[in-house]
C-alpha cells in the first residue's frame, strides 16, 4: 500500500506545480497513532505531508464542495461514489474536481483495538499487520481481523469515477451482499427493538455523524429547523431515534455506505445497521445503488410503472 | 491516613441507601461512564477516565426549568427544579477541576444559577488520584496534576486494597463522619502515595503565554487554515468537562408548555445564528476562533484562569483529528505581525 504515496505525492506536485488545481485535498499523519487527519495542500512544497495507509478513514468528498478553487482530491471507492452523487445532485462540477482515485484494502477499525489493549500509545503497519502498544498490552493484528465493519462489507473497493487511479484493482469477493442486513431482519421485533433502544440511547446528539456525511449538506437541517420544529431539544432514546432514523429517510437511494458517520460517532453507535437496511431494500426493489454511475438516474429521481408497491397496496 | 477497600465499600453501601449515588461504571463494550449505582460491587475499578464528562449532574444536557398551564385567563408555573442530596464518586482531578471552573459561570457577584447550585450544594464529590495516565491526558501543564485534589469534598488514592484518605471541606467531612476508623499508612503506602502524588503526563503543553498572545491574535491568518478539516459538529464541546453553553427554548403545545434549556456548542452555526438570518459567526474560522478565544482568553479574564483542564476528551473524540494541544502549539508558534 505505501509505493502508492510517491505515486500519489508526485501527481499531487504536478497538478500544484502546473497550475491545475489550487488544493489538494488528503490525508496527513494525525496526532493520535492508527488516526489520519484530512489536510490541504496548497503548494508543490508540501506535497510531502499526504500519506495513504490503512488509517485514512475519513470521507473527504464531504471538504469538495466547500472547498474554494480548483481542487484535486484523494478518493477510495466510497468516496468516489460519493463524489457521483454530488455531481449528479449538482453540489459539484465534475471540470472543478481532479479525482486521485485509489483501490483502498479498507481502513483500521481502532476502537476494537482499544477494546482489547487500552488507549494505543504507538502502533506501525506493514505489509498488512498491525503492531500496537497499548496501555494494556501490546498485540500484533492481521488487518483483516481489525479491519473496519464497513470495509468488510465494501462492494466498491475501486473507485468508479476517477482521472488518475492508484494502486492495483482489489477484487471485490463477498458470496452475500447485505448479509449483516438479512441477519437483522430475520431477528424477532422485540430483539430488533432492544438493539435500536439501546444503541439510540447512546446518541449525543453532537451530529458528527451528520457533519462527515457528504450527502448531509442541506443548509438547514431539519434537526436544526425550528418552524416547523421537528425536535424538541430532548436528548432521550426516542428523540435520538427520530433524528437517526429521519436522517436514513433523507438518504434512501442516496447513502453510499462509506461508514463515515459510523467512524465519526464518539458514541460508537450503531449508525449504519439503519442505512444498510435501506440500501438493501433500494437494491432489491429498484435495482439501484448509489452512486456506481455517473450515467445512471438516481433512484429518487426514476419513476418506474413496474415499481414494486407491495409497501402500499397488497400486489 | 487510609481506609480498607472492603471497609470503605461497606460506608459507601451503607451511603448509597440515603444518598443518590453517582460512580463510574463500564458498560459491556467496556465504555466506561457516570452512572447511578446501589452498591459500591457496581462501581468501576482502575479506569482511565469516564466517556462524557460528569458535568451532566449539575448542568445536565437537557433539563426542564418550568413548566405552565394556561387556563383561562390563569396561569399556573410550576417550578422543575427537583433536588436529590448525592454522592458523585470516583470524579478524576481534571474534573473536579472542572466544577471549580463551572462554578465561576454559574454564579458571578449579581446572580446564582440555582439549576446548577442546588444540585452542585446538594452534592459531595469523592474525587480519585489518576494511578494510570492516558496518552491524551495533558493536565500537568494546566497547572494541576493527576493526583490533585482541587474540587473534590473528599480524595482518595487507590492503594490496591485500600484508598489513601484525604478530607477536604465541611461537606466531606459530614459525609465522612460514617466511615470506620481511619488507619496509619505503612511505609509501603506511603512510597505508593509518593509515587502517584509526583507523577506527571507524559503529555504537555505550553499555555505560559497564550493569554497573552491572544490578546493581539484575534485577526492573525494562522485562524484562516487551522479549521480548515472541522466539520463543525459538537463532539468536543458535549465531551467537554467545562464547555457550558447553552440554548434555553420553550416547547409548547396548545395551552401547556416549558421552558428547557439545552447544551449548545459554538462549533455549530446554529449556536449564533440571529432570526434576522444574520450570523455573526458565519464561518468555521470565527467558530473555532471564540473556541480557542474563550478557553484561553475570555475566560482567564472572567475567572481568572483557563477554561481547559487537559482531559484530552475532546481529542480522542475529534472525527477529524484535530488536536487542540497542536492547535495551541499552533499559536504559540505563530509569528504575531505587529502593524
Amino acid at each position: 500500500m505505501n509505493n502508492i504515496i510517491n505515486d500519489i505525492r508526485e501527481t499531487a506536485r504536478q497538478l500544484l506545480a502546473d497550475g491545475k488545481v489550487d488544493v489538494v485535498i488528503g490525508y496527513e499523519k494525525g496526532s493520535l497513532p492508527l488516526k489520519a487527519t484530512p489536510c490541504f495542500v496548497r503548494s508543490a512544497q508540501e506535497v510531502d505531508r499526504l500519506i495513504w495507509d490503512e488509517t485514512c478513514e475519513n470521507n473527504l468528498a464531504s471538504f469538495v464542495a466547500n472547498t474554494p478553487g480548483k481542487k484535486a482530491i484523494i478518493a477510495k471507492g466510497c468516496d468516489s461514489r460519493s463524489l457521483v452523487v454530488l455531481i449528479q445532485e449538482n453540489q459539484l462540477l465534475r471540470d472543478d474536481v481532479y479525482i486521485i482515485g485509489v483501490s483502498c484494502p479498507g481502513v483500521v477499525n481502532k476502537r476494537k483495538i482499544e477494546a482489547e489493549i487500552g488507549e494505543i500509545l504507538e502502533a506501525t503497519i506493514a505489509e498488512g499487520t498491525i503492531s500496537v502498544k497499548g496501555m494494556e498490552g501490546s498485540k500484533e493484528y492481521s488487518f483483516a481481523d481489525v479491519k473496519d465493519a464497513t470495509c468488510q462489507t465494501c462492494r466498491y473497493p475501486n473507485p468508479v469515477i476517477e482521472d488518475i487511479h492508484m494502486g492495483v484493482t482489489i477484487e471485490v469477493s463477498q458470496s452475500t451482499p447485505f448479509a449483516d442486513v438479512i441477519e437483522m431482519e430475520n431477528k424477532p421485533d422485540s430483539e430488533r427493538q432492544a438493539y435500536f433502544n439501546q444503541q439510540m440511547s447512546k446518541c449525543i446528539r453532537c451530529y458528527a455523524c451528520r457533519n462527515a456525511c457528504p450527502m448531509c449538506y442541506c443548509p438547514e437541517c431539519f434537526v436544526d429547523c425550528n418552524s416547523p420544529k421537528w425536535l424538541t431539544g430532548g436528548v432521550n432514546r426516542a428523540e435520538n431515534l427520530m433524528f437517526q432514523a429521519g436522517r436514513v429517510l433523507h438518504l434512501a437511494g442516496r447513502c453510499v455506505d462509506c461508514g463515515a458517520c459510523a467512524r465519526a460517532c464518539p458514541q460508537d453507535v450503531d449508525i449504519r445497521a439503519m442505512n444498510r437496511k435501506s440500501a438493501k431494500d433500494v437494491l432489491v426493489m429498484y435495482h439501484h445503488e448509489a452512486g456506481i454511475s455517473e450515467t445512471i438516474k438516481p433512484a429518487l429521481n426514476e419513476f418506474s410503472a413496474d415499481d414494486p408497491e407491495a409497501f402500499l397496496v397488497k400486489e | 491516613m487510609k481506609i480498607s477497600k472492603e471497609k470503605f465499600g461497606q460506608s459507601f453501601d451503607a451511603l448509597a441507601a440515603e444518598y443518590k449515588t453517582i460512580a463510574p461504571v463500564s458498560d459491556a463494550a467496556g465504555v466506561v461512564n457516570y452512572e447511578a449505582v446501589e452498591s459500591f460491587s457496581e462501581v468501576k475499578q482502575n479506569y482511565l477516565n469516564s466517556k462524557l464528562p460528569p458535568k451532566s449532574f449539575f448542568f445536565p444536557q437537557h433539563e426542564k426549568l418550568l413548566s405552565y398551564v394556561k387556563e383561562g385567563k390563569d396561569v399556573t408555573v410550576k417550578n422543575e427544579l427537583k433536588v436529590e442530596k448525592t454522592i458523585l464518586f470516583g470524579v478524576r482531578p481534571c474534573d473536579a477541576k472542572a466544577f471549580l471552573l463551572l462554578d465561576t459561570v454559574f454564579k458571578n457577584d449579581m446572580f446564582t444559577d440555582p439549576y446548577y447550585f442546588e444540585r452542585r450544594d446538594n452534592t459531595v464529590v469523592i474525587g480519585v488520584a489518576c494511578n494510570k495516565i492516558a496518552p491524551t491526558c495533558f493536565c500537568s501543564s494546566m497547572g494541576f496534576s493527576p493526583a490533585s485534589s482541587a474540587g473534590a469534598d473528599i480524595f482518595l488514592i487507590d492503594l490496591g486494597d485500600s484508598y489513601q484518605v484525604e478530607i477536604l471541606t465541611e461537606k466531606g467531612k459530614a459525609l465522612a463522619a460514617v466511615f470506620p476508623e481511619l488507619v496509619e499508612l505503612t511505609v509501603e503506602d506511603q512510597t505508593l502515595v509518593d509515587t502517584i502524588k509526583s507523577a506527571q503526563t507524559t503529555s504537555q503543553v505550553d499555555v505560559s503565554t497564550i493569554t497573552s498572545k491572544l490578546e493581539k491574535f484575534f485577526d492573525h491568518s494562522y485562524w484562516d487554515t487551522l479549521q480548515e478539516k472541522c466539520i463543525g459538529c459538537n463532539s468536543c464541546t458535549f465531551s467537554c468537562p467545562t464547555c457550558h453553553c447553552f440554548d434555553i427554548s420553550e416547547e409548547v403545545r396548545n395551552n401547556k408548555g416549558s421552558r428547557v434549556r439545552t447544551w449548545d456548542g459554538c462549533m455549530a452555526p446554529l449556536f449564533t445564528l440571529h432570526a434576522s438570518g444574520h450570523n455573526p459567526r458565519d464561518k468555521k474560522k470565527s467558530r473555532w476562533r471564540q473556541r480557542m478565544m474563550h478557553k484561553f482568553n475570555y475566560f482567564v479574564h472572567n475567572s481568572g484562569d483557563i477554561s481547559c483542564v487537559g482531559c484530552g476528551r475532546c481529542i480522542k473524540s475529534c472525527p477529524v483529528n484535530l488536536d487542540i494541544r497542536q492547535v495551541i502549539d499552533g499559536v504559540n508558534k505563530a509569528e504575531l505581525v505587529v502593524n
